[in-house]
């Protein structure tokens, strides 16, 4: 990716999630809060001092930010209100665009479900990509 | 019209940078009655004073007008270089080009019409200037220390010391606040209790010195060197002066279920108490939530153990009336209550404890006398978790956003002690950062770590679940990347400290500022930081601003030495830019009597001529230089423009608005 074309997209991720990496004072809440910790390649402290530096790609290659229950502990706990799960949905967003509108539609969810799925993660995938 | 010289000050870059320093002294040498205008690097220094006063001289000014930084940094300043040249004080003008020009603007070309501006106002106003006279107002040579922790009980040390007499007011039972229920200090480790406890009787002892316990300030009226203290005793039920302390009554109270403030509702005491066994004053007192004669009129047992006779059920509210010259705010701070942090289940198990809550565990003299038991069960535990930054570095409500400066120590400390005493623990402290700066601290946090094996982890604990008897720790281990599981046994989380709540209405009640924290503010933050920028009010201890025990001790003697300076002189200037009343025009209507907070307005009937050679008896307002302080809310009340105050009268100000308006 073109130095370039990582600025313009970190300046995406920040506008759409509303978050400013620069409060973060790094202290690791979010990381130590959160329940699918072991389930990422990157985890929330990271993903802000990602962002922070600019190195969206990484992120975007990731496959931990699918792992992301979105279940707004890490948010609710920042002592410095940086709410990192909002910067792990704005990345989200931003590989859907880039793959071209393959939106989630209603008819499709049978197929995702499977018993180790949590619930919660179909009804916020469902509310995010349905749009 | 007034000869005017003008003096552009660079404050090096602070204005220079942002002002265009010349053009301003360029144009303002262009307005009427200017003789003489320039700039200079620093024109506080001695050679700018020597500049103002040469050019007084050579070119006779009547006025001076200097354009710099805030008048309340250096007009006193000024004012002097004036009257050395032999030009009247009151005849020089600040425009203040720095705080309120250069500090706030980045685009120079628009700062420098603005100081222009404000430089053209000030000009304005000392074309009406008239000489004033300072007259002087008595002191009064007594100090009142509110507040009796470490930092109150070693001000009013100090200051009697001195030969000045002071009264304490504390609002406990007894003094020595939070220090008291410290048991040792970091970095020596010595017993807190040695310490103090001798200053307590020292004070206690000092002739120069009164301790008003369990009582609070009311109300406080006047003015630096001649304030008017009520001091409210509270009704303790127990005569102060017959009560010997030997006890009896708080070993015989049949009310044993009352939460012990002294330890944090750790164990109970009963409802006629003695808050610890070094309490000064030593005497018992009653707690009306409690007691069951003081609520239903039944019991009576502490008056009939009584040899002394001391039990007086029927005391009440003493007010006290004295007069101050000083006041030393010395209220202290509380740790924040931890209500909002249900992540570390402070309040679903006993075994998450507040810094405090564990220092009474540890301490001799506290509810385990001493030995280190967990809350729930009693048993010895072994594995301890710390947490550090519990709502300080904070932005969210619950918490505080600065830091509270004495945690990374304490609990360094708590750590080290509890590896000493039991080998057989694990202790993890999770820390953001450890920050050490202070004599010996880095040396005594590094002892923890490398001689006692405190593990320090950097991290932040995400949430503690009570599950069977232990307290689930999940936490982050940033330095390895690893999300970490501790089964511990004790939780000691170090909570934010917060300026104690009574801070506030004293604030107001001395007219003292306050930060958004509701700490007091000093009148500068690097030179004066142990006064209030009211006159007379001084700062001393976390009140001020979170502070460890060397600090504030040390403060606490910088305040004193500030109120025995006070106290030595024998009258102080008072301030000459105070209201007078045109009697002529004076309708007799008493508003501004009501509004003046300081009760310098007095009416009289006075004769004026009136009709016909005949003489008229009229009701007419009258100030006393000596109390008004020159606030200004009668002019703004007085409905016939009768009053003005000397220095900043109407005409001046709208000579300023015009000037601006130009």
């Amino acid at each position: 990716m073109q130095k370039n074309q990582e600025l313009e997209l970190t300046a995406t991720i920040k506008r759409i999630s509303g978050v400013n990496p620069r409060l973060c004072m790094k202290c690791g809440k979010c990381s130590a809060t959160c329940p699918a910790f072991d389930e990422m390649d990157y985890h929330p402290h990271q993903f802000v001092d990602l962002v922070d530096k600019g190195q969206i790609e990484k992120l975007m290659n990731s496959k931990g930010i699918w792992n992301c229950l979105s279940c707004f502990a890490c948010l609710e706990r920042c002592p410095r209100m940086v709410e990192p799960a909002k910067l792990i949905e704005a990345v989200r967003l931003a590989v859907i665009r880039q793959q071209g509108q393959n939106h989630l539609k209603p008819e499709q969810i049978p197929d995702f479900l499977d018993e180790n799925l949590p619930q919660q993660a179909i009804t916020s995938a469902f509310r995010k990509y349905a749009k | 019209m007034q000869r005017i010289g003008v003096f552009v000050c660079w404050c090096g870059t602070n204005i220079a940078a942002t002002v265009d320093v010349k053009a301003v002294a360029e144009a303002l040498g262009k307005e009427p009655g200017v003789v003489f205008a320039t700039d200079y690097q620093y024109m506080c220094s001695q050679a700018g004073q020597d500049m103002i006063r040469d050019a007084i001289q050579e070119h006779n000014l009547g006025g001076v007008v200097i354009c710099s930084c805030s008048p309340r940094m250096h007009e006193t300043t000024f004012r002097k270089t004036a009257e050395k040249a032999g030009l009247n004080p009151y005849m020089v003008e600040i425009a203040n080009i720095r705080e309120q020009c250069s500090w706030i603007h980045k685009d120079m070309p628009t700062a420098t019409e603005k100081a222009i501006i404000l430089g053209r106002a000030a000009i304005a106003k000392v074309h009406l200037n008239a000489p004033l006279t300072a007259g002087e107002s008595p002191v009064t040579k007594r100090a009142l220390v509110i507040g009796g922790g470490i930092a109150g009980i070693q001000t009013a040390l100090d200051i009697a010391d001195a030969g000045f007499p002071v009264d304490i007011v504390e609002k406990k039972p007894t003094i020595g606040g939070k220090m008291t229920q410290i048991d040792k200090t970091f970095p020596t480790l010595d017993c807190a209790a040695c310490i103090l406890t001798p200053k307590m009787v020292e004070a206690a002892q000092n002739e120069n010195i009164r301790i008003f316990s369990y009582s609070e300030v009311d109300s406080v009226k006047g003015f630096v060197g001649n304030f008017h203290a009520t001091i409210r005793r509270k009704a303790r039920y127990v005569k102060e002066d017959v009560c010997t302390g030997c006890g009896l009554c708080t070993e015989k109270c049949p009310q044993k279920k009352v939460p012990n403030e002294f330890n944090l509702g750790l164990d109970n005491r009963r409802a006629i108490y003695i808050p610890f066994a070094q309490a000064v004053p030593k005497v018992a007192t009653i707690d009306p939530n409690y007691c069951t004669m003081l609520k239903s009129g039944k019991c009576g047992v502490c008056a009939k153990v009584c040899t002394a006779g001391a039990i007086d059920y029927k005391q009440k509210d003493e007010l006290i009336e004295e007069d101050y010259g000083a006041i030393v705010v010395a209220t202290g701070f509380n740790p924040i209550k931890l209500d909002h942090y249900d992540e570390y289940a402070y309040s679903q198990s006993p075994d998450v404890v507040t810094s405090l809550e564990f220092e009474r565990l540890m301490n001799a003299a506290g509810p385990t006398a001493g030995t280190l038991l967990r809350p729930s069960d009693g048993e010895h535990p072994h594995t301890l978790v710390f947490v550090q930054c519990v709502g300080s570095r904070e932005t969210r409500d619950c918490g505080k956003p600065y830091c509270s400066k004495i945690c990374c120590m304490y609990t360094a400390k708590h750590a080290m002690l509890c590896r000493e005493k039991y080998p057989d623990t694990e202790v993890y402290v999770f820390y953001i950062d450890v920050r050490t700066p202070g004599k010996n601290f880095d040396e005594f946090y590094r002892r923890a770590v490398e001689e006692y094996g405190v593990h320090y982890i950097k991290g932040m604990v995400g949430k503690v679940v009570p599950e069977n008897g232990k307290l689930k720790v999940q936490a982050s281990d940033l330095l390895s990347n690893e999300q970490i599981h501790i089964d511990a046994d004790m939780v000691i989380l170090a909570a934010a400290i917060e300026p104690d709540e009574s801070a506030r209405s004293i604030a107001t009640m001395l007219t003292a500022s306050m930060d958004t924290n509701d700490f007091f503010t000093e009148a500068h933050p690097k030179l004066r930081p142990v006064e209030s920028p009211t006159a007379g009010i001084f700062l001393s201890g976390v009140c001020q601003g979170p502070k460890d025990i060397p600090e504030t001790v040390a403060q606490a003697g910088a305040a004193a030495s500030k109120v025995i300076g006070l106290l030595a002189k024998d009258h102080l200037m008072c301030n000459p830019c105070v209201a007078e009343a045109n009697e002529l025009m004076c309708n007799g209507c008493s508003s501004c009597e009501k509004v003046c907070p300081y009760g310098a307005i007095t009416y009289s009937d006075k004769e004026f001529p009136g009709p016909n050679r005949t003489r008229v008896l009229r009701r007419v307002a009258s100030v006393n230089p000596a109390v008004c302080q020159g606030c200004g809310a009668c002019t703004v009340a007085c409905p016939s423009g009768a009053m003005d105050l000397k220095g900043f009268s109407t005409s001046q100000i709208m000579a300023e608005v015009d000037a601006i308006c130009k």
